[in-house]
């Protein structure tokens, strides 16, 4: 039997505040169907359901419709805390990836249990895990493997960034998902983690579903581009298109969906004005 | 002396009262108001206990067992039935009035005649050949029975932080405080953020519970009126052992909150050396943590500024 597909979406369907004047259709029928160690860029304006679609994949949104399977096992109801052991992921926010009381050591300990049905009453840093935490927390290149107890709120974003990635991929994922998770990094610390991404995916030949808004990453990372428009994939770049593909076009496709936009509403509203 | 040696008791075994409230509203970083009843419902349940001619050891660990129950039901009934965490507190407490009152069948149950912890320490004192009218402390006599409780309340005491300390090294103890901490990262890394909150409380209500349960034997008997006020009491001992244990790493902040409610009887038993009635010691409480609460605030919006301009004044 030929190996499971790594993650495949079935026509993700969801509306938020469905019924009200703030109703959103944030998904309005997406597949996606993703071998293992595919990488995909999800490029997006706000408001696309680019994000959506990575909380589907994270057990964060139940679509009302449709279904989520990684390695060919159907996820799409299970809670989150449960996905995580299939999914690993990386926050757009510094702060929402580790918990800042924690020392550095404490946050990879916990993230090491991912996968696991439930935390036993075993000593959580033994000297033996320490060793090899500190190893993993040396390959960042960034010198915290001495500050293993220091509490990581005391650390820039960057830092608290990078140590993300390495908890998120310590235990290794089915599927990484990567929320624009350099986005709130000065230029600096984003290229740096940028580059860590790059290394620990092709070193672990992750699967890795990452949503950015920088046509620049889009170019540089991955094999395959999404173009994710009013909840649906409107432009699809893989293989030799894909290598091809430059920033400009990016931009000019945007430039088309964004006056596409525009004769839309337009003509809905001489529809409206005609009809009602 | 005596009243040193009590205040000392009386930290101690307020000490697993703090300490509970300093798991629940530090290291899980919720308001749970379910200590009062937790207090009272160790308290109860154990002197029930010990009037039926139980030890003291088994009839505080059901005190603590009774406290921890309370807590997996504020838990259950915030994380399964999306009650908001400060009413589920509140119907505990409510309903444990009632039950409380059912165990005690309605009156107090006095504890003289029974094994209650301060008869059997000092029984275990003399049975040890040790001096039967107690110990010169500083020029003072202390008894036997105050003595030998104080030396018993200490493994009582000691034996639950402990393992406190180090149930927070385990694997549990650390999602426990991942959760608490950031429950985001907690759920992304596969944390059950719901059973870790359920699990958090009952181990904060159980020492709680077990504090209600040493309580009521030291001062021999149990009764309606003492959950009253134990959460503030509580709070009051966090906050002056936060003040001890500033920056510290985790083990120093426990043995902070220890010492901190140490303090706080020594204060409590300063202020009634200068004749502040017991009546209103209550008020004192409340208002101590009122004025630490608002205080940083008060200085940063009034005081700082005045003494900015004076310095700028030169």
């Amino acid at each position: 039997m030929a190996e499971p597909k790594a993650l495949e979406l079935v026509d993700l369907r969801h509306t938020f505040n469905e019924g009200t004047v703030n109703e959103v259709r944030a998904l309005r029928g997406v597949d996606l169907v993703m071998e293992p160690g595919a990488f995909v860029v999800v490029l997006g304006f706000n408001g696309s359901g680019k994000s959506s679609l990575l909380n589907a994949v994270a057990g964060t949104l139940i679509p009302a419709h449709g279904k989520v399977l990684v390695h060919g096992e159907d996820v799409t109801h299970w809670p989150e805390h449960r996905r995580a052991g299939l999914v690993g992921r990386v926050f757009q926010d510094p702060l929402r990836g580790t918990a800042p009381r924690l020392t550095i050591a404490e946050n990879l300990a916990v993230a090491a249990q991912r996968g696991r049905r439930w935390p036993d009453l075993r000593r959580a840093l033994s000297r033996g895990k320490r060793e090899a935490l500190a190893a993993r927390v040396h390959e960042l290149g960034m010198g915290l493997e001495d500050r293993l107890d220091t509490p990581i709120g005391a650390l820039s974003g960057g830092q608290r960034q990078a140590l993300t990635l390495l908890m998120a991929t310590s235990v290794s994922p089915r599927i990484l998902l990567l929320d624009e998770h350099t986005a709130a990094l000065d230029p600096k610390s984003a290229e740096l983690v940028l580059g860590l991404t790059e290394e620990i995916v092709r070193k672990l030949k992750l699967t890795t579903l990452m949503v950015t808004h920088s046509m620049a990453q889009a170019v540089r990372l991955g094999d395959r581009v999404l173009m994710m428009h009013r909840g649906r994939v409107v432009r699809d770049y893989r293989g030799p298109r894909k290598r091809r593909l430059r920033a400009e076009e990016l931009l000019d496709n945007f430039d088309e969906l964004r006056n596409e936009d525009m004769m839309d509403e337009s003509a809905a509203g001489m529809l409206e004005r005609m009809y009602l | 002396m005596n009243l040193l040696v009590g205040a000392l008791s009386m930290g101690l075994l307020l000490g697993l009262l703090a300490l509970g409230v300093f798991v629940a509203f530090r290291i899980l970083g919720t308001y749970d108001l379910t200590a009062d009843g937790a207090f009272g419902v160790g308290a109860v349940v154990a002197a029930a206990l010990l009037a039926k001619g139980l030890d003291p050891t088994t009839a505080s660990i059901v005190g603590g067992l009774a406290g921890g129950a309370a807590g997996a039901t504020t838990g259950l009934l915030h994380t399964r039935l999306k009650v908001d965490i400060l009413l589920a507190g509140i119907l505990v407490t409510t309903a444990l009035y009632s039950i409380d009152l059912f165990v005690m069948h309605g009156g107090d149950i006095p504890l003289s005649g029974t094994k209650a912890l301060p008869g059997t320490a000092e029984r275990i004192w003399v049975g040890a050949g040790l001096p039967v009218d107690g110990v010169m402390l500083l020029d003072t006599r202390v008894s036997a029975r105050n003595i030998a409780t104080l030396i018993a309340l200490i493994p009582a005491a000691g034996v639950p932080v402990l393992l406190l300390d180090r149930f927070f090294r385990t694997s549990l103890g650390l999602a426990l405080r991942a959760t608490g901490d950031n429950r985001t990262m907690a759920r992304a890394v596969g944390v059950d953020v719901d059973a870790m909150f359920v699990l958090g409380l009952v181990a904060a209500n159980g020492m709680v519970g077990l504090s209600g349960a040493l309580f009521a034997q030291y001062q021999s008997f149990a009764n309606i009126q003492m959950s009253f006020g134990n959460l503030v009491t509580g709070l009051g001992c966090v906050i002056l052992g936060d003040a001890l244990s500033r920056g510290a790493p985790l083990r120093g902040r426990i043995l902070g909150v220890v010492l901190g409610t140490i303090l706080f009887r020594l204060l409590v038993a300063g202020a009634i050396t200068v004749g502040v009635g017991p009546n209103a010691l209550k008020l004192m409480t409340a208002g101590f943590v009122l004025a630490v609460l608002v205080m940083p605030d008060l200085v940063r919006r009034f005081l700082a500024p005045r003494l900015e301009a004076r310095a700028a004044r030169g």
